[in-house]
């Protein structure tokens, strides 16, 4: 059992898992960003790698990732700067990030590294199930690296199944058809979804992101599944923080209670 | 058919759909009707009709006689440039309304670079009724006026893309954006690229370039395949639709030419399978102009249509097996050529289309030889390069 499964097999109420892109705002906040996040009582960690064409973001995660990479972020060297974190992070960590850098890394290399390193997760939005099954799974597998599929709205029901059956650390619930960071409500629609999912009885935990950014959001989504992921909202808060700390913490505690 | 697309949406190593799960049921439902669709009688008829009475085809396969005086040969121009909207784009476009209409789709989008696929897109739309929204990079509006006007007198809603580099490319990736935002809309791409099953259907809506070639070629010269095809590559979907018929016959020497911008080497260039290695860009695994950590480059050209970082997948395939000759053309080289075929044969090329004739000068043909130049384009949208360059050449 990894952590994530672990994490899932414990915790009862809301889990909160924050989106965080590497190497910003400043190229070496990427550990100082996580560890704070840790003390501010987040239950999990998504580490965006950058990339230069981020298909499903939305202009704040896009404009993160542009910053980070002029900061001069790499796969390399996000990995460079985590080397030790599990010296102080206990939490479970997650890396998400487009296909084309992974697969220029080498997909051995950065399951190997992820190993190393203590990363539990990984979350590839534009690497398809069937790539997955047919090309990858065996090899996530034998590095006991959980792979997070997303499922949205129109994501027809046989479909689902088929990704809970391939899941084995938490499905990536789409809150809406959107890119990320675009709503700032949920709908009656959205809560349509929710529940039909809900009712589904899946066997794998549920994680609902994507425009997920406030505390009466938080406590929406969190009725219909296991916990929430934030990051746009979380990217906004920190871009002109001059005290990460601070900002972090005060951050999480509005997400948690509204205060 | 060793050329074609396979079950999985693969040319050989290339292709696939890396898409985002959001997208899934669009590429699914287009994966399961386009090829029953293309075939039917009822589209089959619409869309030829369309092609001859809207668009003006067949297109003329005109026997370019100082062209070929000069370079001691036959050469032949596929006239695509005469096309109503002045390139092929529009045989692409028409399909693939159609396919959307068939889909029930009402709204259409479309990302453009130079404006030529957007100003096709705009055409078909207005032509069809249907509401259109265009994205095109903020650098390419503003470079691009005219097609802008065009677009948005044609009925478009040209949205001015400010992310990432601001060309191409982002355009591509914001049209994606807005697709995952809103699923009811459909995705005409303008070239062979993109998510499975996007190149081989516009390959197969492109392939009335080939297929015309092969009666055109039967009636002039009582054979119906030439020697050589010629053809430019910035995604390829031109060059695809003249190759498309001659694929499988390997007498026919097929020879894509990549825009070198300033030179290969010179660091401002778009020679994608001389720069680039296998990566994923647009939902597609191909030939990639990437950094080594795989962060896309933005290439260069004269010729906006050929300033792309990729290929699409068929190319990729092509020039992994060799069935394609892939050569470059430089920006010099492509305005040397446009300057000649305008004095020889009064026809003022696209930059795009230059590239393909600046190969005449790099290859030895036979007296004997028929070679057929794919002129995908006129000029009228570079007159403002050409002018600039009229005393150099």
């Amino acid at each position: 059992m990894n952590r994530i499964q672990q994490l899932f097999s414990e915790k009862k109420d809301t889990i909160l898992s924050i989106y965080m892109t590497a190497g910003y705002p400043n190229l070496h906040d990427t550990a100082t960003v996580i560890q704070e996040l840790q003390k501010a009582g987040v239950d999990m960690i998504e580490i965006g790698l950058p990339y230069s064409d981020p298909l499903a973001d939305g202009k704040t995660i896009q404009d993160s990732s542009t910053v980070a990479l002029q900061n001069g972020i790499t796969i390399e060297g996000v990995f460079n700067q985590l080397r030790s974190i599990r010296k102080t992070v206990s939490i479970p960590l997650l890396c998400m990030g487009y296909i084309n850098p992974i697969y220029q890394f080498g997909f051995e290399s950065f399951c190997k590294s992820c190993k190393e390193i203590g990363i539990d997760g990984v979350i590839i939005p534009d690497l398809p199930l069937w790539e997955y099954e047919e090309k990858y799974k065996t090899l996530f597998e034998s590095y006991d690296i959980s792979v997070i599929f997303l499922i949205a709205p129109q994501t027809p029901q046989e479909r689902v199944l088929q990704i809970d059956k391939a899941s084995n650390g938490f499905i990536y619930m789409v809150s809406s058809a959107a890119t990320t960071g675009s709503k700032m409500d949920i709908d009656n629609e959205q809560i349509a979804y929710f529940a039909r999912i809900s009712n589904m009885n899946l066997k794998t935990p549920r994680l609902i992101g994507f425009g997920i950014s406030n505390n009466a959001t938080y406590k929406k989504a969190s009725e219909y599944a296991d916990g929430v992921i934030i990051g746009s909202a979380f990217i906004q808060a920190i871009q002109k923080s001059d005290n990460l700390s601070d900002t972090i913490q005060s951050f999480i505690t509005s997400i948690r209670t509204g205060k | 058919m060793k050329y074609t697309v396979n079950n999985k949406g693969y040319y050989g190593n290339f292709g696939g759909a890396f898409i985002p799960e959001m997208l899934y049921p669009n590429i699914k439902e287009l994966e399961n009707n386009y090829i029953q669709i293309i075939e039917s009688e009822s589209f089959q008829k619409e869309y030829r009709d369309l092609l001859k009475n809207y668009v003006g085809r067949p297109s003329a396969l005109y026997k370019a006689t100082r062209l070929s005086e000069k370079y001691n040969t036959n050469i032949y121009l596929k006239r695509e440039d005469l096309n109503h909207t002045g390139a092929h784009k529009i045989n692409n476009c028409i399909g693939q309304v159609l396919i959307a209409q068939r889909l029930q789709k009402t709204k259409i989008i479309a990302e453009t670079g130079a404006g030529q696929h957007g100003v096709a897109t705009a055409t078909v739309c207005a032509l069809m009724g249907l509401e259109c929204i265009v994205f095109m990079g903020k650098i390419d509006v503003e470079r691009q006026q005219p097609n802008v006007k065009r677009m948005e007198m044609l009925g478009a809603k040209v949205v001015s893309v400010e992310s990432g580099s601001k060309t191409l490319k982002d355009a591509t990736n914001e049209a994606f954006r807005y697709w995952i935002s809103n699923p009811d809309s459909f995705y005409i791409i303008g070239s062979v690229v993109g998510a499975h099953p996007y190149p081989d259907m516009v390959a197969r809506l492109q392939a009335i370039i080939s297929e015309e070639i092969q009666w055109q070629l039967q009636e002039t010269i009582g054979r119906n395949y030439p020697d050589y095809i010629i053809a430019c590559i910035g995604g390829g979907s031109n060059a695809a639709g003249a190759y498309y018929h001659f694929l499988d016959n390997e007498r026919v020497t097929l020879i894509s030419v990549e825009a070198a911008g300033l030179g290969v080497d010179s660091g401002k260039s778009a020679a994608t399978t001389v720069l680039g290695n296998t990566g994923i860009l647009h939902a597609s695994k191909t030939l990639v102009m990437q950094t080594k950590d795989g962060q896309i480059i933005e290439p260069y050209s004269i010729s906006a249509g050929l300033d792309y970082p990729g290929v699409g997948p068929l190319h990729a395939h092509l020039y992994e097996t060799g069935r394609a000759r892939v050569q470059n053309a430089s920006d010099e080289e492509a305005l040397r050529a446009a300057f000649l075929l305008t004095k020889l044969e009064g026809i003022i090329p696209a930059l795009e289309s230059s590239h393909a004739l600046a190969a005449l000068e790099k290859n030895n043909f036979l007296p004997n030889d028929i070679v057929v130049v794919n002129l995908s384009g006129r000029g009228d949208k570079d007159m403002e390069t050409y002018i600039k360059y009229k005393d150099s050449f």
